[in-house]
């Protein structure tokens, strides 16, 4: 094969990332064109791009690949993250256009930037080099910089992208350091060379180091305890829609990287000896899920809680990848899968929350939501008790997995104390359903809340209440996958 | 047709409740259609618990009416099923939950729709926990009837609703994540969840120590122990009527219910290590809530604490590991959920009128509330444990069992039987007799006929399981009996391998 042939070859392989990035071009010249009066349309062609792009995604081989000289893998693993990823996008794009318009920031710029930001996952997620590993990060990272403080006329947007960009390019030091001392030591930056020369001899101390660094900068971007500073006030002070892309999308694709850096060059499956970097995890797991559990109960701002309760779920998600094993990784999926829902469920919910002098954050706005409106009560019940992981709920099944690898693999002090963490979580997510269901109605909230937000919230709450009739599916598909990075 | 009956049992409630959730309309007829609709929907899952009754082959040991199906892989399966020992559980359910319906049908008067969905929804949970033979299935029935209780006591509670039901919800949780693990390191071990297997697979005595734990966690705080009861005095001092009647009446019975079919089954050494330790949490409770329920002001705290004692028998009489302990373990608990049910409805009814739970708010009531004083005498002395009311069974077998286990343990045990008289009949002096002095009272009416309906069927119950207890031991007998001979079986091979190592 002569080398135009390879390279026709790689693009072939790359063709959701090519759609995302030319049509991201396009869309930006449209924007140039039309002005702002054409966010909209912008808006609906990006949800459009983000379809076809998935569709691309289905397309693609089904065994493992490279392309680009080994520096891009399409595999069924990465292939079933980017499609929950570029659903999480989406959706949280449709459920942005209303609120833009009515904060009164519509810009193009706007979805365009989403687009990028999710070209940037897409690349992380198949990131096969540490090169592309960190161009995937920089791409996703400096679109969501942008984003976060995008609504630029307030204080509080643009202070929580100051505080992300500080703290995220401390982070892809951190990163590219540990990279720079992993090439170091080995003389390569791809992983399956990594994987060939490292499994016999196990990891030096420099490999180690390195290996550290690299795990600090991956873990500030899934925000696991003692790397989550940022999220709270990013959480609190971005626009809502953004908000609930920064809980979904990135968190998806980090923690995908994160799984493959780990799994694929750094585990001996065939010797089946603890690999090095558990310890790393298991610690950043722990931290994660007794914070997330402890800090979210003294929140009121409903954003901030959700903040502390995705590094709490993060936490478990780590819980499942500790295990390092083919069922710790299944776990790891159809914890995302769930998790992805749920996010999406509950910010569906804050944006529902208008009143007529604008959004209201605070949890005990909610109170008597039950009378004002039942659905939305309901829904938002379904989405507390399946965050608490109560069984029949999906939540439930998501944590189930995650501790049935954990201790498959033995680590019983870990999962204990997940689930005594969990208990403690049930406390926060408790209150709000005591606050929609057992206190006195407040002011209710602006009633036709739009149709696609409707739609979102009772897509989403169903699922969670009718997964457990319907759960093998997502088992079979998440097996299958798993079984691709072993 | 047989293989489905437990499935269409479990989720008729769920299909009444689908039918209440898309009932709309005026504000009054909605609440009105929505009891009637609750009280058919019990009513006709009553009545096939009935036809399940009948079918119901006593002679054999072994789980009837299976039913199998894919579920989530992995050996998970949808797998449920009863025998002598569940099946008893089922009607009990299905037996109380149409007359708390019938009880709420004017002490409950906001937000009645909802009310009967979430009473609906429990009756399947619970129903679910007693057919379940897969422990995942088993957990899910168990940890979700968590929701609608919460959302009961929440919603229609008392006063400090708010902390009772989330000490009920968060207590309860914390002894349940326990046997979740449990639940996972069984599944790891053994490579399946289904029941049956699980009963016939020989866990190594050191993990079964830690399982037994982790259950007993689970177990002691459902139905409660002493010293984990604390939750359920506020539960029930908080829960509306019906509420207290379905926590005393079926919520408790599965902790005790999980002891029969996890813990001495499946861990028969672990069992029998710990049943010291059982014997003393029961004795104390016994004798230290009986002394409690002694002091209590509020008449739903008396009987809550009354519960913890009587369930203290079960434990005992369960660990004893023979046939009387057991089979006395198994009346006390199907005898005390009739019983302190048809207690908490009394207290429900005086309520009602009186909107207090003060002891000494009443007073004389028998002068105006003569058949009101009748049916209280006899569910008080029933609770006291009288020959001739199902409670003088469950009381004396279980005792029986317990003397041949440990005749210490027996004795003080025995003195809960002459305290529980003293509260109960102290309580129905304070209550019923006297003169009848105090102004709010001069008006205050007998039962109606809504109320002497809910109670016939109790008094029935209580009097002909008193007089012919065959009825309950003649369909537990072969199960448990199975079940002994399954646990001595396990012991004495321990014993042999204990002997030959030495």
């Amino acid at each position: 094969m002569n080398s135009s042939e390879m390279i026709s070859a790689s693009f072939t392989l790359v063709l959701p990332e090519v759609f995302l990035s030319v049509g991201a071009m396009a869309l930006l010249m449209l924007g140039v064109f039309r002005g702002d009066r054409a966010t909209r349309l912008v808006s609906w062609l990006a949800v459009f791009l983000l379809f076809v792009a998935g569709v691309a995604v289905l397309q693609g081989p089904e065994l493992r690949t490279l392309a680009f000289g080994g520096s891009f893998v399409v595999d069924p693993f990465g292939q079933f993250v980017k499609i929950l990823m570029l659903i999480g996008v989406a959706l949280c794009l449709i459920m942005s256009m209303n609120f833009i318009r009515e904060e009164k920031f519509e810009r193009f710029e706007f979805p365009v930037l989403i687009v990028l930001a999710s070209l940037g996952m897409s690349m992380m997620i198949s990131a096969n080099d540490l090169i592309s590993l960190y161009m995937g990060v920089e791409l996703q990272s400096l679109s969501l910089y942008v984003l976060a403080a995008f609504n630029r006329d307030s204080l509080r947007s643009s202070e929580a992208g100051m505080k992300y960009f500080v703290l995220g390019a401390l982070s892809s030091g951190l990163l590219l350091y540990g990279c720079s001392l992993i090439y170091g030591f080995t003389g390569t930056t791809n992983f399956d060379v990594l994987r060939e020369t490292l499994i016999p001899g196990g990891l030096s101390i420099g490999l180690i180091f390195g290996l550290v660094f690299l795990l600090a900068g991956l873990a500030f971007k899934v925000s696991a305890v003692p790397f989550h500073m940022w999220t709270p006030d990013v959480y609190e002070g971005a626009p809502t829609p953004i908000t609930a892309l920064f809980s979904a999308a990135p968190k998806i694709a980090a923690m995908a990287l994160l799984v493959r850096v780990l799994i694929w060059p750094f585990t001996d499956v065939a010797l089946s000896a603890v690999p090095e970097w558990r310890q790393i995890i298991v610690a950043l797991a722990m931290l994660s899920m007794v914070l997330g559990a402890f800090a979210a109960i003294g929140q009121s701002n409903i954003k901030r809680l959700m903040a502390y309760s995705s590094i709490g779920h993060m936490g478990f998600v780590l819980l499942g990848l500790a295990a390092g094993t083919q069922e710790g990784v299944r776990g790891v999926l159809v914890y995302l899968t769930i998790y992805l829902v749920m996010t999406v469920g509950v910010f569906a919910c804050i944006l529902s929350m208008r009143r007529r002098e604008g959004m209201v954050e605070d949890i005990e706005e909610l109170a008597g939501l039950s009378r004002n409106h039942p659905l939305m009560a309901f829904a938002l019940m379904v989405l507390m008790f399946s965050l608490a992981g109560i069984p029949p709920l999906a939540g439930f099944f998501a944590k189930f997995y995650v501790l049935v690898a954990a201790v498959h693999e033995g680590l019983y002090t870990l999962a204990i104390v997940g689930v005594l963490a969990s208990v403690v979580s049930a406390y926060y997510y408790l209150r709000i359903v005591k606050i929609m269901y057992f206190d006195e109605p407040a002011e209710p909230f602006l009633s036709p809340i739009g149709g696609e937000i409707r739609l979102i919230l009772g897509a989403s709450s169903l699922f969670l209440l009718f997964y457990v009739v319907f759960a093998f599916p997502l088992l079979g598909v998440t097996d299958l996958v798993a079984r691709s990075l072993f | 047709m047989s293989e489905w009956i437990l499935t269409v049992i479990t989720f008729l409630p769920l299909v009444g409740a689908f039918f209440l959730f898309l009932i709309k309309g005026e504000d009054e007829v909605v609440a009105q259609n929505a009891r009637n609709v609750a009280l058919w929907s019990t009513l006709v899952t009553f009545a096939a618990s009935l036809v399940l009754l009948v079918e119901f082959d006593s002679s054999q040991s072994g789980f009837q009416f299976e039913i199998t199906r894919e579920w989530l892989g992995g050996n998970i399966t949808y797998h449920m099923g009863v025998d002598g020992i569940s099946i008893l559980f089922v009607i009990l359910t299905t037996f109380l939950t149409p007359l708390c319906i019938l009880a709420s049908w004017q002490s409950i008067t906001t937000r009645v729709k909802e009310y009967m969905i979430a009473f609906l929804i429990l009756e399947t949970l619970m129903i679910g926990v007693f057919c379940a033979l897969d422990l995942v299935l088993f957990y899910l029935f168990f940890e979700a009837g968590l929701i609608p209780m919460f959302i009961i006591i929440g919603v229609w509670g008392g006063a400090r609703r708010v902390y009772a039901s989330f000490k009920f919800f968060l207590y309860t949780l914390l002894g349940s994540v326990l046997l979740l693990i449990a639940l996972i390191a069984m599944y790891v071990m053994a490579g399946t969840t289904d029941i049956p297997t699980l009963m016939a697979h020989q866990f190594p005595v050191d993990l079964q120590m830690w399982l037994w734990l982790a259950f007993f966690a689970s177990f002691a705080v459902k139905l409660p122990m002493w010293p984990v009861h604390t939750w359920l005095p506020d539960a029930h001092v908080e829960a509306p009527t019906a509420g207290s009647v379905i926590l005393a009446g079926i919520l408790l019975k599965m902790g005790g219910y999980g002891f029969l079919r996890f813990s001495l089954p499946m861990f028969p050494i672990a069992s029998d290590f710990f049943a010291p330790l059982i014997f003393t949490l029961s004795v104390v409770a016994v004798i230290y809530t009986s002394l409690v329920a002694l002091m209590q002001e509020d008449m739903k705290k008396l009987i809550a604490y009354s519960s913890v004692a009587h369930m203290g028998f079960v434990t005992m009489g369960l660990f004893a590991g023979n046939l009387q302990g057991i089979q006395g373990g198994i009346f006390q608990m199907l005898s005390h959920g009739i019983i302190s049910g048809a207690l908490f409805l009394c207290v429900g009814v005086i309520y009602d009128r009186m909107h207090t739970r003060e002891i000494d708010a009443y007073g004389g009531l028998v002068h105006r509330m003569p058949i009101y004083a009748g049916v209280f005498l006899l569910f008080t002395l029933g609770n006291v444990g009288l020959p001739g009311t199902s409670g003088f069974i469950g009381e004396i077998t279980a005792l029986l069992g317990v003397y041949q286990a440990n005749n210490w343990v027996a004795l003080f045990a025995t003195t809960g039987v002459v305290l529980s008289a003293a509260y109960g009949l102290w309580l129905y002096r304070r209550v019923i007799f006297g003169a009848l002095e105090k102004a709010s009272l001069k008006t205050i009416t007998d039962m109606n006929p809504r109320e002497i309906a809910i109670f016939v069927p109790l008094i029935a119950a209580t009097l002909y399981l008193g007089f012919y207890p065959a009825a309950v031991f003649d369909v537990t007998n072969a199960s448990v009996e199975n079940l002994i001979q399954h646990y001595t079986a396990a012991l004495d091979a321990y014993q042999n391998v204990l002997l030959t190592a030495k």
